[in-house]
């Protein structure tokens, strides 16, 4: 099914695209078709700056398993940091 | 025999008479031939809905697909209009009814129009076609595992859509339903009880479901085809629009 079952958040920092890098402001999660990815269905990210169109875009589908590997890698990076570094 | 193809980007006026982008496909022969609104999947207007226009036209049908997502995203590459479309929601049912009303408007303009027009629309496209046939004059429409035609989202989803069965009662032309009986939606239940709705009815319609296959069957460069599925299906969609748009 097409879900349109998304998380919209605000996000600060870069993303490099088809066009180089560019400055982040927003984020979209989402279980949906994957464009590119050989599955049904993917976790996806967009990571976007709308404000400069819709090609300021970097995108990734994540397989269901892959995704909550990066989401607890993501969790135990920023976890592991040296106290005061962020 | 002559079988020469013009296949190009094309501007029509859609909803509202704004300017949208589509891709129209068509034999070059002087036809009469009827016409065929492509409505692309949630995925957008891709390389893969514009090779299934082009299929219509090779088939003998002037064929185009609007770029639903033209306003959004002018411009931009398929994926990222999608990615910006899908954020906001998908597109509005009266937009949409819009901009099938101008691509068959465009259609019947064309020299070697016979008057008669079709819409074919997949996964969401496949409910948008439906809907189509409930709202515009038509010859024939073909819904290809469109889901949330007779139920709404589950509790809870942000999807936006809602059923159109209750203006089926306004179906202005046949319908043919190609279904996959893996799929969860449309579930087989929902495809049996949407059936018996459009006999009740007494609307035109013929549905075939598919073992050993779910959405998204006809898409070659997906995992989910299956050819068993898609083979079939195209014979029944030529069986029907040449019974249906001959003219």
């Amino acid at each position: 099914m097409c879900t349109y079952a998304t998380t919209r958040l605000s996000v600060d920092g870069s993303g490099k695209g088809a066009e180089g890098w560019f400055g982040l402001t927003d984020a979209s999660v989402y279980l949906d078709h994957p464009v590119h990815a050989p599955a049904g269905h993917t976790l996806n990210i967009d990571f976007l700056n709308p404000a400069a169109g819709p090609g300021a875009r970097v995108a990734v589908e994540l397989t269901a398993e892959s995704a909550r590997r990066l989401a607890a890698a993501i969790v135990a990076a920023l976890d592991s940091a040296p106290p005061g570094l962020v | 025999m002559y079988d020469a193809v013009l296949a190009e980007t094309v501007n029509i006026h859609g909803d509202g008479g704004d300017v949208i982008e589509a891709y129209a496909a068509r034999p070059l022969d002087p036809g009469p031939r009827g016409g065929v609104v492509v409505i692309h999947h949630m995925p957008g207007y891709d390389a893969s809905t514009k090779e299934i226009t082009r299929t219509f036209a090779v088939n003998g049908y002037n064929a185009i697909c609007p770029n639903l997502y033209s306003r959004e995203a002018p411009g931009a590459a398929p994926d990222d209009a999608a990615a910006a479309v899908r954020a906001a929601g998908g597109v509005p049912d009266d937009r949409l009814v819009g901009d099938v009303a101008g691509a068959a408007a465009w259609l019947r303009a064309l020299t070697t129009a016979n008057g008669k027009i079709a819409t074919i629309g997949y996964c969401s496209g496949g409910r948008q076609s439906f809907l189509a046939a409930c709202r515009l004059d038509l010859d024939a429409a073909v819904d290809c595992y469109g889901a949330f035609v007779m139920d709404a989202p589950p509790e809870g989803a942000p999807v936006k859509m809602t059923p159109v069965v209750g203006q089926a009662a306004n179906l202005s032309c046949p319908v043919l339903g190609l279904f996959g009986e893996d799929d969860a939606y449309p579930s087989p239940d929902e495809v049996k009880r949407l059936d018996e709705e459009l006999t009740r009815l007494g609307k035109d319609h013929e549905f075939h479901s598919y073992p050993g296959a779910g959405h998204a069957f006809f898409s070659v460069d997906r995992p989910a085809y299956r050819p068993e599925a898609a083979k079939d299906a195209w014979g029944r969609i030529w069986d029907f629009f040449g019974r249906h748009l001959a003219g």
